[in-house]
């Protein structure tokens, strides 16, 4: 059995190689856009609307709210970044419930890439928000003997986001395989339901903390610095 | 090895275009859609609500009127009771005066009526009892009455006043008027003759029925039977007027 989708590779042209992480990727992404595209195809503005475009507002706003209440002043600049992990993560989680498709996601490679883009996206924003020496000068808050600290913190956010996903996704399959040999009946059908919910659950703590650490970095949430008074 | 770079490498570029085709098709779409619902809705509640206030000052309006309306009906109604009060009270007031006309006429008539039969009694009543006394005279006295009522004349005015004799005496002319014939007429002038120089003028008036009448110096000296008759009439009319309080109970 295969520990990671990373090896299952479907083509492979010298360093170049297609393995089955980024063709589900693939999959997920013309799935997400074709369905994005489809219901907003033809929206209106009239009072009734349909359920297709009712369900994915409710999700766009849901996600909006989010962020706002994590303490971001303008959702709409953070929507993009992190609506996408929510639902990437989260779509690429819920079609477990097919038996022979393995989540993106259970790849340390591919929580890794998300991870690290986290790890860019938090200065990023950061800075934009604050510009360079207000980013930088956070590093020396409160003392300059903090600094350190304050770095390996940054870095260790990175590598906690990473491995949270990959362990979370990764378990569930795997633990789902051993299973499948010990009881092949019944239980594993129980903890496929599990991993739907861990699935979710993931999804939502991985972008709340990305949000999270956004906010913390840009200094925009009212919430974290009252916390932090 | 867990991490593969290559496919690191690959899921970031991956979740990058997504990040970017989302934003294109999902996020900008739904967001701008939600504004724009946002702003129809706003602006359908913003019209409701000019809508409703129109309504309210339209109904405030209305309500308005409708009490004007109300307060102008009763000033009219009020004033249409006044001009029927008073209207009714002309025609009560014009029937009144017609009614008290009309009975004040009727009051008239019969008075005219109860005049005329008194006087149609009179005449009759003298004209009879002349009649009567003419005949019993001549039947008595075997002369005409003519004659008796002169010798009574003649008499009396033998036995006038002082006084009256003096200013009959100083009078220039004198009237006689008698509805009898000329055969007496020497006696009287006879007499008056005695009394005074003036002038004598005999007139002849039937309307006298029996009577000699003579005028002078603003002297009038009366025998007829009008004294009898007066007495007569009094009588009359005392029973007439007695006749209609019977008639009314």
């Amino acid at each position: 059995m295969h520990l990671s989708t990373d090896e299952i590779i479907l083509l492979q042209y010298g360093a170049i190689k297609l393995n089955a992480t980024i063709a589900t990727t693939w999959l997920l992404m013309i799935l997400l856009v074709a369905g994005a595209k489809h219901v907003t195809r033809n929206l209106g503005n009239e009072v009734r609307i349909t359920r297709w475009q009712s369900l994915l507002e409710i999700i766009v706003i849901g996600i909006r709210n989010q962020i706002g209440e994590v303490g971001l002043r303008q959702p709409e600049k953070y929507l993009g970044f992190v609506g996408t992990l929510f639902l990437f993560i989260a779509t690429a989680n819920l079609l477990t419930v097919f038996p022979v498709y393995e989540p993106p996601t259970g790849s340390l490679s591919t929580t890794t890439a998300l991870a690290l883009l986290v790890f860019v996206a938090v200065p990023f924003y950061a800075i934009r928000e604050r510009g360079l020496p207000g980013y930088l000068k956070t590093f020396a808050e409160p003392t300059l003997i903090m600094l350190p600290f304050n770095i390996i913190s940054e870095l260790s956010h990175t590598l906690a986001l990473a491995v949270r996903l990959f362990g979370n996704m990764m378990s569930g399959t795997m633990i789902l395989a051993i299973l499948l040999i010990v009881t092949p009946f019944i239980f594993p059908m129980l903890m496929n339901m599990l991993g739907l919910l861990t699935g979710m659950v993931q999804a939502y703590i991985f972008s709340v903390l990305a949000t999270v650490f956004i906010a913390a970095a840009s200094g925009t949430s009212d919430t974290i610095n009252e916390d932090r008074g | 090895m867990l991490i593969d770079w290559f496919t690191v490498a690959a899921q970031a570029v991956n979740f990058l275009i997504l990040v970017w085709l989302l934003k294109r098709f999902l996020y900008a779409p739904i967001i701008n859609a939600i504004d724009a619902r946002e702003k129809r809705i706003a602006a359908e509640l913003a019209h409701a609500e000019t809508m409703q206030a129109e309504a309210h000052a339209s109904m405030a309006d209305y309500a308005r009127k409708q009490a004007e309306l109300e307060a102008e009906r009763i000033v009219l109604l009020k004033q249409a009771t006044d001009d029927a009060a008073v209207e009714r009270q002309r025609l009560i007031s014009i029937a009144r005066s017609d009614a008290d006309d009309l009975r004040g006429k009727q009051q008239e008539q019969l008075q005219n009526e109860y005049r005329q039969l008194g006087d149609e009694i009179s005449r009759k009543a003298s004209a009879e009892a002349f009649a009567i006394a003419k005949k019993i005279l001549c039947d008595l006295a075997d002369e005409s009455l003519e004659e008796r009522m002169a010798a009574v004349f003649i008499q009396r005015l033998g036995m006038l006043d002082i006084n009256v004799q003096q200013q009959l005496a100083n009078a220039t002319q004198v009237l006689v008027r008698s509805a009898f014939a000329q055969t007496e007429r020497s006696t009287i002038e006879d007499a008056i003759r005695k009394l005074t120089p003036a002038e004598i003028n005999f007139e002849v008036m039937p309307e006298l029925i029996n009577g000699i009448v003579l005028i002078a110096h603003g002297h009038k000296i009366v025998w007829s039977v009008a004294d009898y008759l007066s007495t007569l009439e009094n009588e009359v009319s005392t029973l007439l007027k007695m006749q209609p309080a019977g008639e009314s109970k």
